[in-house]
């Protein structure tokens, strides 16, 4: 009992280690093992199905496109994950999407030019962009007051906003598809027309990297302030290396994605550059998608941690009586949930309506299955108060991956839902057991 | 012991709850005075808890006062309860099991840096300072209190309410999950917490806490207050007999009372 007291629980690993040595190392970095498995996985299916394909899919422009594909879904389920967390659900996010959609397409194209606001006017897409996140806001709001102030059951409101706003898409554009949105606009959609470059994207690598490293000091010095137990130092340095080499290695690999030959041969032209032999390679570098994903990550991450409300939502989720007579608003902080829920919807119609350059009536359909599956092959667990914000990132890029490679590898959509649906069941088949032994140890 | 004649802390005058016409809590007027325990007993469904909800916070009287130094006061949920230092310790814990002792601890009342963010490093210390003085062998600081024994969880939530010095402490059932040891230390921390000034309502089926710790008894019987006694004036027995008949001692037949006694 003595030397727990003295340095936490390492020296219960000495006992057995050699077998253990590693884990024990891990430990010591205080790595959460789940998101690392999950890293694993993820790297396991993209190169299982690299193989397949003969060596052919693992290239900086399908594996862009495949983040391109799934930042929606990420950027949704992160939002999901404090929904789930505070035993809640949303079935409606799809709709909403479809929504805030077509709401883009009609602000530009018909809304704003009638007030005045023409698609020639060059704010007139942050406009829309700002009405359409507003909307996004007041819809999950609204859908919020009903279920954490009216009382009526998440899963109702939301199998209604489900329908309901659907039929609303219909409603809006009188059943027409819309489209023809500004070109600044379309860029939040990425591809050849929406990443940042080479440069900038050496940027972001380069602010990346200061933040790991001024996070580790930091938390240190935190630890260090109240004299509690510090990691190894080796620990940190290769904590602070690995998040660096991650995200070089990331920009390095999204500056090898290069404008399509014929789009360079014409960026030559323009540019007055003489076209080199082999052809002019121009970095794209990161896609506004891909670098959204990032941040709303980085941003629900804090909420979720750093923040009282992302507190409150894990201690609801652990037990309501609790949090109740602890005196937090809970309702308030259920209604932002859905809220918050609502503004991640319209950043990720932003993203559907820019890659269609406008909306159709079924832009987002079927999201809200994808958006929960993400989230709880993450680790969100139903019976609420657990759940990680990168994990439920991690689980989009996980379903997004294995549905790309599948097709890449030439299977139909329908067997490719057959198996996604499969391996579901097995994520959180497994995940359910390796709590329960974690339980009983 | 108890000093009738200041001012009590707490003071609450003919409160009814009613739950659909059937009253839970009819009429019941109790005090308590600073240092001063006073065990509120009786059987099942006899409204204890539900009139220590009234003072907590989390349920509203129908009728009556509660007056807080003298002055009638209105607490209408749990925030205004501890705005006047009444700090709750249930029964069923309240804890929320997913996060750690800290954040149990600052539940509602996180310390936060200049930024507006948790000051985790803050808050865990404050609770190693406050725990040490509970339960100096706790180390598990970062686990979540689900991990923890019933006498840690017991622990953590008497922290909650010590850190926030509390002035009025209810304790539902402080030891009902506990084993003997744990129990010897949650009774020395409500002696701890009396010599302290702190005014204890204490809940309890087990009539030896009871006797062992309050200076005064209220006995409770389907809503309505059969009476307070001094413990010195009455045995365990007495107290029994109130509890199960309903009946002060000297308003029990001769026969009652043998039946009781068997």
């Amino acid at each position: 009992m003595a030397d727990v007291l003295t340095s936490g629980p390492a020296p219960a690993q000495e006992a057995n280690r050699g077998s253990h040595r590693l884990r024990g190392a891990l430990a010591a970095t205080e790595i959460d093992l789940r998101l690392f498995g999950m890293l694993i996985a993820l790297a396991g299916i993209l190169l299982g199905f690299h193989i397949m394909s003969g060596g052919k899919l693992i290239q900086p422009a399908n594996m862009v496109t495949l983040a391109v594909q799934a930042s929606g879904v990420a950027i949704m389920a992160t939002g999901m994950v404090l929904i789930i967390v505070s035993r809640n659900i949303d079935l409606s996010v799809g709709s909403i999407v479809g929504v805030v959609a077509m709401s883009y397409a009609l602000l530009m194209t018909d809304w704003l030019p009638a007030l005045g606001i023409g698609l020639d006017s060059p704010f007139q897409w942050l406009v829309a962009l700002a009405a359409g996140l507003g909307i996004g806001a007041l819809i999950g709001g609204f859908q919020g007051f009903l279920i954490a102030y009216v009382g009526i059951p998440s899963f109702i409101v939301t199998l209604g906003g489900l329908l309901s706003l659907r039929g609303s898409v219909w409603l809006l554009s009188s059943g027409a598809a819309v489209s023809g949105l500004q070109t600044e606009f379309r860029k939040i959609g990425g591809g050849v027309l929406g990443s940042i470059g080479e440069t900038a994207t050496w940027l972001v690598a380069g602010i990346a990297c200061l933040a790991i490293i001024a996070l580790i000091v930091y938390n240190r010095r935190q630890r260090q302030r109240f004299g509690f137990p510090l990691r190894p130092v080796w620990a940190e340095v290769l904590l602070g290396a690995v998040g660096c080499a991650a995200a070089i290695g990331l920009s390095a690999f999204a500056n090898s994605n290069y404008l399509p030959p014929g789009l360079a041969t014409q960026y030559a032209l323009e540019h007055g550059i003489t076209e080199p032999p082999g052809g002019l390679k121009v970095p794209l570098g990161f896609p506004w998608p891909i670098l959204l994903v990032m941040g709303v990550t980085l941003a629900i991450t804090f909420l979720a941690t750093r923040r009282r409300f992302g507190r409150y939502v894990y201690a609801y989720g652990g037990n309501p009586d609790a949090a109740e007579l602890a005196g937090i608003n809970t309702r308030w902080t259920i209604m932002k949930t859905f809220m918050l829920m609502g503004v991640l919807c319209a950043i990720a119609a932003a993203i559907g309506s820019a890659r269609l350059n406008g909306a159709t009536l079924d832009v987002g359909q079927s999201d809200e299955l994808y958006v929960i599956a993400a989230a709880v092959v993450g680790g969100t667990s139903f019976a609420g108060g657990i759940g990680t914000i990168p994990g439920a990132v991690l689980g989009a890029f996980v379903m997004q991956s294995l549905a790309y490679g599948l097709s890449f590898n030439g299977v139909n959509s329908p067997t490719q839902n057959v198996i996604a649906g499969i391996v579901l069941i097995i994520a959180v088949g497994l995940d359910t057991y390796n709590r329960r032994r974690g339980s009983a140890r | 012991m108890a000093p009738t004649e200041h001012v009590p802390l707490i003071e609450m005058r003919n409160i009814r709850v009613a739950f659909g016409g059937v009253h839970a809590v009819d009429d019941v007027s109790i005090s308590l005075h600073p240092g001063e325990v006073v065990g509120l007993v009786g059987g099942n469904g006899a409204g204890k808890s539900t009139l220590i909800r009234t003072l907590s916070g989390a349920h509203r009287a129908d009728s009556g006062e509660i007056l807080i130094d003298g002055q009638p006061q209105v607490i209408s949920n749990p925030r205004d309860a501890k705005a006047f230092n009444i700090e709750c310790i249930y029964q069923t814990l309240a804890l929320a099991d997913n996060v750690d002792a800290p954040a149990n601890v600052f539940l509602g009342r996180e310390m936060t840096t200049g930024w507006g963010t948790l000051d985790d490093g803050a808050m865990e210390d404050a609770t190693r300072k406050v725990m040490g003085r509970l339960n100096p062998k706790f180390t598990r600081f970062a686990a979540p209190v689900m991990s923890l024994s019933g006498g840690q969880r017991q622990a953590v939530a008497i922290a909650r309410a010590v850190y926030f010095n509390a002035r009025i402490m209810i304790m539902d059932e402080p030891t009902a999950a506990l084993g003997p040891a744990e129990t010897a230390q949650v009774r020395d921390l409500i002696r701890q917490l009396k010599n302290e000034g702190i005014g204890i309502f204490l809940i309890s089926h087990d009539i030896h806490d009871v006797f062992d710790l309050s200076d005064r008894i209220s006995v409770m019987y389907h809503g309505r207050l059969v009476g307070t006694v001094r413990k010195e004036d009455v045995t365990a027995d007495d107290v029994l007999a109130m509890i199960i008949l309903g009946k002060k001692p000297e308003e029990a037949s001769r026969k009652e009372l043998e039946e009781l006694r068997g």
